[in-house]
């Protein structure tokens, strides 16, 4: 009974702490995944520039307002295009770096899979 | 034949990523940001340089006219050498410059334009560069030619006699 209630303790503390933890987390989460275009290969959040600090501001700015992790990629997609984003969204001039991968791995699936049945006939 | 066919396929495929590859070699890895962008230019509210009070952006840019929006900073030692330009620019009839103090203090930017001369029309205050990243600039010191709400060019840098003679040449 004692292990019950402690562990159900446990998981109520980490709970609340998450909860504590998520708009912060997502302002990370989010300048994690935006590229400093005045930087060398660092994300907004790796950068201390000026640029990088205005921008983590008005992302903490945005959340406090309401908006979402989407809405602010695409805020900012909208002012300095799609560089600043480190994942591309799908479209004519990336589809074939998504799909690589996939082929990739079906056909190299599929030599392998042959490979395995000629061995075994 | 089934394994001709398949060997084709595969030699086929690589070829196409080889092409694919050795196209994206040639195209340049460096960013170069849009200048000739005909974007509506943001709306937001800020506040006026050494004042209390506030402004709409509305306000500021509604008259039939050319405007420069000059981003600029005390801190910043490439504004100094674009000022002349800017006082240069500021006799001009259909021009009316705006500035945008990017995360400056009030009293250096005072004695900067004590020092260098006021060829401003107006200022706002942007403490935390927020209005700044509205605009999508960079830094300082940066300037956005506007007419009729749209930006109409994008100067990242300093102003210098070529880019000069280029908005003397739209503005004419």
């Amino acid at each position: 009974m004692n292990l019950i209630r402690s562990i159900f303790l446990i998981f109520f503390f980490l709970g609340s702490n998450l909860s504590y933890a998520t708009n912060e987390d997502l302002q990370i989460k989010i300048s994690k995944n935006l590229r400093c275009l005045i930087c060398q290969g660092q994300s907004i959040h790796d950068s201390d520039s000026e640029f990088a600090n205005s921008i983590k501001i008005l992302i903490k700015k945005r959340l406090n307002e309401g908006s979402n992790e989407k809405q602010i990629y695409e805020h900012l997609k909208d002012k300095y295009g799609e560089w600043i984003l480190y994942d591309p969204t799908f479209n004519k001039n990336t589809y074939f770096l998504w799909i690589l991968p996939i082929l990739i791995f079906l056909i190299g699936g599929g030599i392998i899979f042959k490979l395995f049945i000629k061995k075994k006939n | 034949m089934k394994n001709k066919i398949f060997s084709i396929s595969l030699i086929f495929f690589f070829l196409i990523i080889f092409l694919v590859f050795y196209k994206g070699l040639q195209n340049s890895n460096i960013y170069t940001p849009d200048l000739e962008i005909k974007k509506n230019i943001p709306t937001f509210k800020a506040q006026i340089f050494d004042t209390s009070n506030e402004i709409s952006s509305e306000k500021i840019f509604n008259n039939d006219q050319y405007y420069l929006l000059n981003i600029w900073s005390s801190w910043c030692v490439p504004c100094r050498d674009e000022h002349p330009f800017l006082v240069y620019l500021s006799n001009k009839k259909n021009l009316k410059i705006i500035g945008l103090n990017y995360k400056d203090n009030n009293k250096s930017a005072k004695t900067f334009l004590k020092k260098l001369s006021n060829p401003y029309e107006l200022i706002f205050s942007d403490r935390d560069g927020i209005i700044a990243i509205e605009w999508g600039a960079y830094g300082v010191p940066e300037s956005f030619l506007i007419y009729k709400k749209k930006i109409i060019k994008k100067i990242i840098g300093p102003l210098n006699k070529e880019i000069l003679f280029e908005i003397e040449e739209i503005i004419k």
